[in-house]
């Protein structure tokens, strides 16, 4: 059985997720590129910032 | 400029088109006395719907975009990439020949469900609440990896540990993201995206 950290989870999540949306929302290969590493970057951006949103809140 | 007979006449007509009925009137007496209807090169009307595209091109001819497109990717079913990349994820983009598109997609959306039934996630086989649903909707997306995994008795019944459930939500996005790549496939099969 797999047992990834959360924050391998999420950066799995985020890479097949990025790889998809890049192909399929935009039309030539260097913006491909762009798109998918700019939605990775948001992905686990975001993820680490509510991270610590939720940290200093619980605090 | 175009004069289509027998239909309603637009208005506020400019005062060019205007002057231009008047001319073609007075000069030719082949228009009924009927209301008439002109139309331009660029309107969104019938034979002239590529817009923009079919500006430049010759009548009777194929618009650019068309033209620069493989003929072999556009003949046959129109909805073949929709259905063969819903069915087998990457399919539908290379019967369109897209060869790296498509092995990109289906080592990502293959790699996901591979990923969510080895973390023991949950593929959904009922429909008892709305949750469950959405789940069994998403699960759909995923085609012929979904209907082989409930076959072989793949994935967890209940989601009893914290990666299982990473991984029934890995199984459901890999099911989207698949319907989002047969889409894509669809859209370039009509021309939409190239």
């Amino acid at each position: 059985m797999f047992k990834p950290s959360h924050f391998a989870a999420v950066v799995l999540f985020a890479l097949f997720a990025s790889v998809v949306f890049g192909i399929t929302q935009r039309e030539t290969p260097k913006r491909m590129i762009r798109y998918g590493i700019y939605c990775f970057v948001l992905f686990t951006g975001s993820a680490v910032a509510l991270s610590w949103i939720m940290f200093l809140i619980a605090r | 400029m175009e004069v289509d007979e027998g239909h309603q006449l637009r208005s506020p007509q400019p005062a060019s088109l205007r002057l231009w009925r008047d001319d073609s009137k007075r000069l030719n007496r082949r228009l009924p006395p009927g209301p008439v209807r002109y139309s331009q090169k660029g309107m969104a009307t019938t034979g002239n719907t590529n817009g923009a595209a079919g500006l430049d091109s010759k009548p009777g001819s194929r618009p650019a975009t068309q033209q620069s497109s493989k003929p072999g990717a556009q003949e046959g079913f129109v909805y073949l990439p929709l259905i063969a990349g819903w069915l087998v994820p990457g399919a539908g983009h290379f019967l369109l020949r897209k060869w790296g598109r498509g092995a990109l997609l289906a080592a990502a959306i293959v790699g996901m469900f591979s990923l969510g039934i080895a973390m023991q996630g949950r593929i959904y086989g009922g429909a008892s609440d709305i949750l469950d649903m959405l789940g069994l909707a998403g699960d759909l997306g995923n085609g012929l990896l979904y209907f082989v995994s409930r076959v072989l008795g793949l994935g967890a019944d209940q989601v009893q540990v914290t990666t299982a459930d990473y991984g029934s939500h890995f199984i459901v996005v890999a099911g989207l993201l698949n319907v989002i790549a047969a889409v894509d496939a669809h859209n370039i099969r009509t021309g939409r995206k190239s």
